[in-house]
């Protein structure tokens, strides 16, 4: 069965810096695999590579056997990848519910309407659906400048799953939410996303929330792999322990 | 007011202002003709504003509208006003195809100075066309509506007053719906994050693209508003002051109104000649310092005095912003 994500000799350097050291990857539908690794390991260049933010030195990366190496973040997300960010990327002064009918906007196939009301029935009533999901059903009609922080951020992951995608990238998706708040933002999350995406990619610092949720775990180190398997076995590792976790587990 | 921005509202304050004109002093029917023409080339700017970019360059697009239906009535002695405003439009639209693509890739100032730097290069172009009557321009006769001839100057005078409310107000109208339209809240998405529109799957390029190229007909349909005021054209219509000047009313009104830019251009307009009566030396003083305290006092324009009260009574009680995440008001 074709993977949804494969990559294979994935290079990218930022001058001497080296972000993907030779990376393959396959990631079966319905995972759900978190990337761990110090600051500097690679995990969002990873992220960024995917989307078509940076173009890879050289490498394959195919979505569903498609390459997409060379796609710009627009196609990508119109063949199916969706991300949210480490730092929340929303349109500040729109409400919780108009940043995510622009969202729903994107998903369209036929051009955006000139005359249609933005805040159509149809298009409101998703987005709400979509807000509910995360629990932030109350906050609709907020700008999202006056949110907290770890609103923000389930807004910005209500966003990226509009589109259904095929894969959802999260990038840190509990940072900035408090440590009481963590396990249920995330089960919050999980529960959504699981409707919306098959395959789910989450970026983590926080080793309970990778042992909780993820399938798989993909421990970076200088754009490397380090290792890759099941949560309890990675994070036994003798090298994750020494260079990721710093015996944190 | 949310009755009174429903489109058959918005029609029926048209048809009220064109009225008006009856009554209104003479001498205020041309300065509010100009102010109309001058808000329906503000009104573009505060389209494309509304994606985050300010073109300094309008007077291109206003020059290309003048020119175009200049020539086209003394080639063809096509002297129908309302066939004029729609000639300018199809003109400033046209060039604004040609350019919108290829500017919307720019974004802050590079784009601001690129529509600055085209036109000049047309205020250069027609200042050296002597078949265009160079720096002096040339003439055009008085304009016609449905084949009738106003020779009376009042009677004149209000016919031109008529068609400027009219093709702002329907230019006001149109730019109401677009607004609140599922493009016109891309479009606000473009303005605040464009790159993050790119990760929704929407070309943040092509928004801006469409932005221009309705400010651009906006442009030209002023363009051919102001030359059947004036019966004349020069090069003038192209140099960046009078970019500048109409810049300069979309500030004045901000991006979140299309009553605003109404507002403001007749504000403008009213500053600029009473100031200009009883302070014949220092009026531009008058009106930096209105600009000023424009600025000072209302950063976001004038529309931001109804737009933040309509927003604020819109909202329903929800929990405070540091409220937690996982406990929302239901």
């Amino acid at each position: 069965m074709t993977p949804v994500l494969a990559v294979e000799g994935l290079n990218k350097r930022f001058g001497a810096v080296v972000a993907a050291d030779n990376l393959t990857i396959s990631i079966p539908a319905g995972q759900k695999v978190s990337l761990i690794g110090a600051n500097g390991a690679g995990k969002t260049t990873f992220v960024n590579l995917v989307t078509g933010y940076l173009k890879p030195d050289s490498g394959k990366i195919e979505l569903e056997g498609r390459a997409i190496g060379k796609q710009s973040p627009r196609d990508v997300a119109r063949l199916g990848i969706s991300r949210s960010f480490q730092i929340p990327q929303l349109f500040i002064e729109l409400t919780a519910a108009e940043n995510v009918i622009v969202a729903i906007s994107g998903t369209k196939a036929v051009p955006l309407s000139f005359t249609s009301p933005a805040e159509a029935q149809d298009r409101r009533e998703q987005a709400l659906v979509l807000l509910d999901r995360l629990g932030l059903r109350a906050y609709a009609d907020r700008p999202v400048s006056e949110l907290a922080g770890g609103v923000r951020k389930l807004v910005d992951i209500a966003m990226a799953m509009a589109r259904r995608p095929h894969l959802l990238l999260l990038d840190e998706p509990t940072s900035g939410v408090s440590a009481e708040e963590k396990f249920s933002t995330m089960d919050r999350v999980i529960q959504a996303v699981t409707k919306e995406a098959g395959t789910i990619v989450f970026v983590e610092h926080d080793m309970d929330i990778v042992t909780r949720y993820a399938d798989r775990v993909l421990a970076f180190y200088s754009g490397r792999i380090l290792a890759d398997g099941e949560p309890d076995v990675v994070l036994k590792d003798a090298d994750v322990r020494r260079y990721v976790t710093g015996g944190a587990r | 007011m949310k009755a009174l921005s429903h489109p058959l509202a918005m029609l029926g304050i048209v048809l009220a202002f064109v009225l008006l004109g009856r009554v209104l002093p003479a001498w205020t029917l041309s300065l509010a003709t100009v102010a109309a023409s001058n808000s329906l080339i503000a009104l573009g700017i505060v389209v494309l504003a509304r994606t985050g970019n300010v073109s300094f360059g309008q007077g291109l697009f206003y020059a290309a509208g003048g020119y175009g239906v200049a020539l086209i009535a003394n080639s063809f002695g096509l002297t129908d006003a309302v066939v004029q405003v729609m000639i300018g439009a199809v003109c400033g639209g046209l060039l604004g195809l040609i350019i919108g693509p290829l500017i919307s890739r720019y974004t802050g100032i590079f784009f601001g100075m690129l529509t600055l730097a085209l036109s000049m290069v047309l205020y250069g172009a027609l200042v050296k066309t002597t078949a265009l009557g160079g720096s002096d321009g040339f003439n055009v006769g008085r304009p016609t509506l449905f084949g009738n001839v106003f020779t009376d100057p009042r009677e004149a005078d209000f016919m031109l007053y008529s068609v400027s409310v009219i093709a702002t107000g329907l230019a006001g109208i149109a730019a109401t719906v677009y607004f609140r339209s599922e493009l016109g809240l891309v479009s606000l998405a473009v303005r605040a994050n464009n790159l993050r529109v790119e990760y929704l799957g929407v070309s943040a390029n092509r928004i801006v693209a469409i932005n221009f190229v309705i400010a651009a007909v906006f442009a030209g349909a002023s363009g051919a508003l102001s030359l059947m005021a004036q019966r004349h054209i020069d090069p003038q219509f192209a140099y960046w002051t009078t970019s500048g000047e109409f810049v300069f009313v979309a500030i004045l009104a901000g991006y979140q109104s299309v009553a605003a830019v109404f507002v403001a251009s007749l504000a403008l307009e009213l500053v600029r000649s009473f100031s200009n009566l009883y302070l014949p030396n220092t009026w531009q003083l008058v009106l930096g310092a209105f600009l000023l305290a424009v600025i000072l006092f209302l950063p976001r324009g004038i529309g931001s005095l109804w737009t933040s009260a309509n927003r604020k009574s819109d909202q329903p009680d929800a929990p405070a912003p540091g409220a937690a995440v996982t406990e929302p008001a239901e």
